[in-house]
This record gives C-alpha cells, structure tokens and sequence, in this order.
C-alpha cells in the first residue's frame, strides 16, 4: 500500500501533502495536550510496533504480497491523534531510508494509513465498545461484555480502518490516467484506470490483509489485557 | 548507551520492547513466506523495470520521479546481499536500524510535546 516516487502526479502529490501538513499540526497540538511523559515510551514503542509489523509480508500465493499496519490497535493504546504521529514517523522513516514508499507520496501514504486508517479505525471501535445500549444484556456495564465488545470493536475497527486506506491508495493511483496523459495519450504516471486499481487492492485487502490486520490487532490486544490492563482505552 | 540498557530493564513496558525485539528477529518471515508461495511484492509498488513489463512501456513521468532520490538501503537490502541467507541477515539489520530511527524519532518528537507533561 506504500506508494512510490512517480506513481501519482503531482497535482495528487501536492494536494495530500497539503492535506497531511494541517494534520500533523493538529496531531501535535493532540499529542501536547493529552500525551502524558511517562507515555513517551508507549510512543516510541507504537511507531517501532508499526515499523516492525509492516516488514512482514504477507503473499497472496503466486500473487502478490501485502502487511498489517497496526494503525488501530496503536490508535486504542495511545490514542487517534498520537497514533497519527506514531504511523508518520514510521511511514517517513521507510519512505527516507527504504525507499518503501515514495518521497513525494509520503503525504499519501501518511494520509491514507497514517491517518484516515488510524481515525476510521478507532472511531469504529469506540463506536462498539462504547455505544450504550439501554435494558440489554449487551450494557457495557458488565465487565465481561465490554471486554467483548472491545475485543470485537478492535478487529471490525482495524479491517474497516486498513481496507479504508487501502481504497483511498486505489483511488489516488486510479485516477492518474485521468489526470496526466502525454502528448501521445499514454499516461505519464500510475497507468492503471480506477477499473483495475480499485479490484485488484480491494479484493486482497478485503479477503486477506484486512483479516491479517484484525488478527494482529485482537491477538496483541489479548496479550495486553492481561500484561498491561491500564493501557487499554475505553 | 548503559544508560539505554539500565531504562529498558527498568521500563514497566519492557515486555513490549523484547516483544518488538523478538518480532524483528522473526521478520525474515515477511521474505521467506512470499518466496515459498511465488507471491511478488505489494500491488502497485513495482520498479520502473517490473512497470515496463507489465504496462508495456515506462510513463515519462513516473520515470522521472522515480529517480529522483536514492535511498541508502533499498528494500530493506543491503548491496550484494539481496539473495537467500544474506537477505534475510541483511533484513534483521535493516529492522534494527529502521527501529533504532522509528524509537529515536519518537522519543524526540514525545520529549518536545509531551516532556513537561505530568501524570495525573
């Protein structure tokens, strides 16, 4: 889902590194605000975790390959706004030193896993764990219930969270062809129409890395549970 | 760096850090997996070369972007080391180097914005 240099032009370059920037400065504000010092190292350890996770490819036999993110699980143990930040860095790092990545897409790549991912993931995932449902045995009050619900809302959150960047990643390569084109017609970037940009990312993130991702994120959100209980949010 | 050592073993998250140590040891896998099942890389991450072959023809413009900066380990593979045991060695090494600046970065980033920020 990592895009690359010369993949999007740069009318789709420009405009999501200018979406990205306002992000990141409203992210930071976040992290200054609610961020205490004593999670510094949860950050550090979330963006590693996001890092780390995103080398294990993942193959579609005779196909292609594909990886977790972690965006969701890292957006309900730091919250939304820090795991923006944690997903960027993560995301920069790769782009600078792996050229996993693109120069001129980091602001697409950070907007579509680093934030949309991230925001539409926890927000799932707050909505099923949290929402309260009057007069029922699904109350959130009995602690048994919200574990589950958690524990739902974290993998219904990661698959929606990471199938929603990689639709966003289909979008933006899809549309180059109707962007850019030479003087000879062919296009001058990402030659794929959206007709097949938009199945070929969606059915194996849909049928498989997204399952990938919703595996990793309950998995070691289980672990967590019992480790590090106090790190769980709502 | 024996400062490093003695936060880390102190740390009330030092699980976590043996867990990432240990995801970075095992992340040969994310190689080894692809190449036993004959699965390429990611969709749409394909070098100009792989492109050529699939499109028909480079664009000019992904052509010209796409050289526009070279990465010091591209890949996740250092030089002369892309094939069989040495990439996977050459992988872990990136995974360290690549979590050293992901956990450096942060830290910075966390003590500049957070730092002062208390626990209550």
């Amino acid at each position: 889902m990592h895009i690359p240099d010369g993949y999007l032009g740069p009318i789709t370059y420009g405009s999501l590194w200018a979406a990205v920037i306002p992000i990141w400065i409203y992210a930071s504000k976040k992290v200054k605000e609610l961020l205490k010092a004593s999670q510094v190292p949860l950050l550090a350890l979330s963006a590693a975790f996001s890092f780390v996770i995103m080398m294990f490819n993942v193959p579609l036999p005779g196909g292609t390959t594909g990886h977790a993110t972690g965006a969701t699980l890292i957006a309900i143990l730091i919250g939304p706004w820090p795991a923006v930040i944690a997903l960027s860095i993560a995301l920069i790092v790769q782009a600078l030193i792996f050229g996993d990545g693109g120069i001129t897409a980091i602001g697409a790549n950070c907007f579509n896993m680093g934030f949309a991912g991230v925001l539409a993931g926890y927000g799932i995932y707050r909505l099923i764990s949290k929402l309260k449902i009057k007069n029922s045995k699904f109350n959130g009050k009995n602690p048994d219930v919200k574990n589950t619900r958690q524990l739902i809302g974290a993998g219904i959150g990661a698959y929606a969270g990471i199938n929603l960047a990689a639709f966003l990643t289909a979008v933006e390569l899809g549309i180059q062809p109707l962007l850019h084109t030479g003087a000879d017609g062919r296009p001058l970037y990402s030659p794929f129409p959206l007709s097949i940009t938009i199945p070929a990312i969606m059915l194996e993130h849909l049928f498989l890395f997204g399952i990938v991702e919703a595996v990793v994120t309950v998995s070691v959100l289980l672990y967590i549970k019992k480790s590090h209980p106090e790190l769980i949010r709502g | 760096m024996a400062n490093l050592k003695f936060k880390i073993q102190n740390s009330k998250f030092r699980k976590l850090w043996i867990g990432i140590a240990i995801l970075i040891i095992l992340s040969p896998v994310g190689l080894i997996l692809p190449e036993l099942l004959k699965a390429g890389g990611d969709w749409g991450e394909w070098g100009a070369d792989e492109i050529e072959k699939i499109a028909g023809y480079v664009p000019r413009g992904l052509k010209k972007l796409s050289e526009l900066w070279k990465v010091p380990i591209p890949d996740y593979a250092f030089s002369g080391w892309e094939q069989g045991l040495k990439s996977y060695i050459g992988y872990i090494f990136s995974g360290i180097i690549g979590a050293a600046l992901v956990i450096g970065v942060s830290i910075l980033i966390g003590k500049i914005f957070a730092g002062k920020n208390g626990n209550s």
